[in-house]
């Protein structure tokens, strides 16, 4: 037993001066997985179109009943979207969302992506669900796709691999 | 006889010092379990998580103060009482440094110094007791029965240790005690009983792995599960305090007190017991929680014959000698 106990003060000693493996959170972020699934995004083109054309396919998609889609028709003079219609309204409940990633999968034009964003917190409920307004923007990762050529389902390819074929298709 | 003024200055210091060691032990034992944990432990509030101790302490001062409605209200207010004052009285009969000049290190020098402390220390086990009977729960009743028989059984091993000491002493004065250890300390005389002494104020203060009477795992909180706040807080401080009066008991006994060579005495002595300190934690962060009959069957069939059988060697010895 004495044998066993000295092992124990031993094991603790040394895990004393070894190096710790805490990581300072907010200082420092841990390197999220390729895969991971964070904060939706609706991407445009890179003439400032929406890639969303309305389809509500997203919101069929969801399991959690997290999405709402409002489609319009769109005034040909002066576009929303490429297509006949786009989002009228579009409005998704965090508080709900599951971040199952269906609705990317769902999107016909590779429109809605999951980016890596998570530091999500807000103090209301109401500012949880967020809409057009904050969901489409010329974002981190999806401007620079051209028009009219829809991106490859994501899937579980490698960020860099995906962003390096993003700067092909813009450059192209 | 120093003067009253005096002895009240020197008490009002006192009770602020052990305060003050109280909140950076508490801090210290959270950096040091994390590290023995792989974590960093407490490091945002202030320099090195430096301010810690403030925070908790704002924070226990601002939590409600709940008293269950079953409770006996008297003896539910009087126990963390009791547990805090037998915590701090205790340090006023132990000796920081040796006395030299006009005023004196210690606020008491009673002759029987060691059993008056021994005797308040034992008086602690009555605030947990009372508390866990007084709070009507059962939990808080199974940790104070706890308690009061893990007290019965280690005391005695740890009064029959000490013993060696005093026969080797022929003093029962910490002065003398110490004194008497100017050249080897006790802890080489009598490694035995050293041992058999650490694990007694191990269990004495009721710390991991004797923490029984708080077993969280098994009793929620033990004999504070009803505590809030301020009381709960006082408890707290009473079992970090008498950690810090055993530490220094240790020392004075069996590791020569403040006596070292080139740095003052008080540094000696500070050391010394942040080193049995360090050592407490160390424990906490080794071993899990014994067996409740284990733990009795240790203290009534390990530690008390062993230490008999050191006291019957030491008094032979010094018989002889």
């Amino acid at each position: 037993m004495l044998r066993e106990l000295a092992v124990g003060f031993e094991t603790t000693l040394k895990n004393f001066f070894a190096p710790k493996v805490t990581i300072p959170y907010p200082e420092q972020k841990k390197p999220r997985a390729q895969g991971f699934r964070g904060l939706h995004e609706l991407r445009r083109y890179a003439n400032g179109l929406e890639m969303c054309v309305g389809c509500e396919l997203c919101q069929v998609a969801c399991p959690a009943n997290a999405i709402t889609v409002q489609a319009a028709e769109n005034d040909p003079a002066n576009p929303h979207s490429p297509g006949e219609r786009y989002a009228y309204e579009y409005r998704i409940d965090l508080l709900r969302c599951i971040f199952c990633g269906l609705c990317e999968e769902a999107c016909p034009t590779g429109a809605l992506h999951l980016t890596q964003e998570f530091e999500l917190s807000e103090t209301s409920r109401k500012s949880l669900v967020y809409g057009r307004d904050r969901l489409v923007r010329a974002a981190r990762s999806g401007g620079s796709v051209p028009v009219n050529v829809y991106p490859d389902f994501r899937g579980h390819r490698p960020l860099a691999d995906i962003q390096a074929s993003e700067q092909e298709v813009a450059g192209a | 006889m120093e003067a009253w003024w005096l002895v009240l200055i020197k008490s009002v210091v006192l009770v602020a010092l052990l305060f003050l060691v109280f909140a950076y032990l508490m801090l210290f034992e959270r950096k040091f379990l994390g590290f023995f944990q792989l974590r960093v432990g407490p490091n945002r509030t202030g320099p090195w998580g430096l301010f810690q101790p403030f925070a908790d302490a704002v924070k226990l001062v601002l939590k409600e103060d709940i008293i269950p409605a079953s409770a006996d209200p008297l003896v539910y207010r009087l126990a963390p009482m009791i547990s805090l004052f037998v915590a701090l009285a205790a340090y006023v009969v132990i000796p920081v440094a040796p006395s030299s000049g006009p005023v004196r290190w210690g606020i008491a020098d009673p002759n029987a110094g060691i059993l008056l402390l021994l005797a308040i220390t034992s008086l602690g086990v009555y605030g947990i007791t009372l508390g866990g009977w007084a709070s009507q729960g059962k939990y808080t009743l199974l940790g104070s029965l706890r308690s009061t028989a893990q007290a019965i059984s280690y005391e005695l091993a740890m009064g029959m240790s000490l013993v060696g000491v005093l026969l080797l002493a022929g003093s029962v004065r910490l002065d003398d005690i110490v004194a008497a250890q100017a050249r080897i300390p006790f802890a080489v005389l009598q490694p035995l009983g050293f041992l058999i002494f650490l694990i007694c104020i191990v269990a004495e203060t009721n710390r991991s792995p004797f923490d029984l009477p708080e077993g969280e795992t098994e009793l929620v909180g033990g004999y504070h599960t009803e505590y809030t706040g301020l009381r709960f807080a006082m408890y707290y401080m009473a079992e970090y305090i008498n950690m810090i009066v055993m530490a220094s008991l240790l020392t004075h006994l069996y590791l020569g007190g403040w006596q070292g060579p080139l740095l003052p005495p008080v540094v000696w002595f500070a050391l010394k017991v942040a080193v049995i300190l360090f050592v407490f934690i160390w424990l906490r962060a080794t071993l899990p929680r014994i067996r409740y009959d284990r733990l009795m069957n240790f203290g009534w069939k390990v530690l008390l014959p062993l230490a008999a059988l050191n006291l019957l060697g030491t008094a032979a010895v010094v018989a002889l000698a």
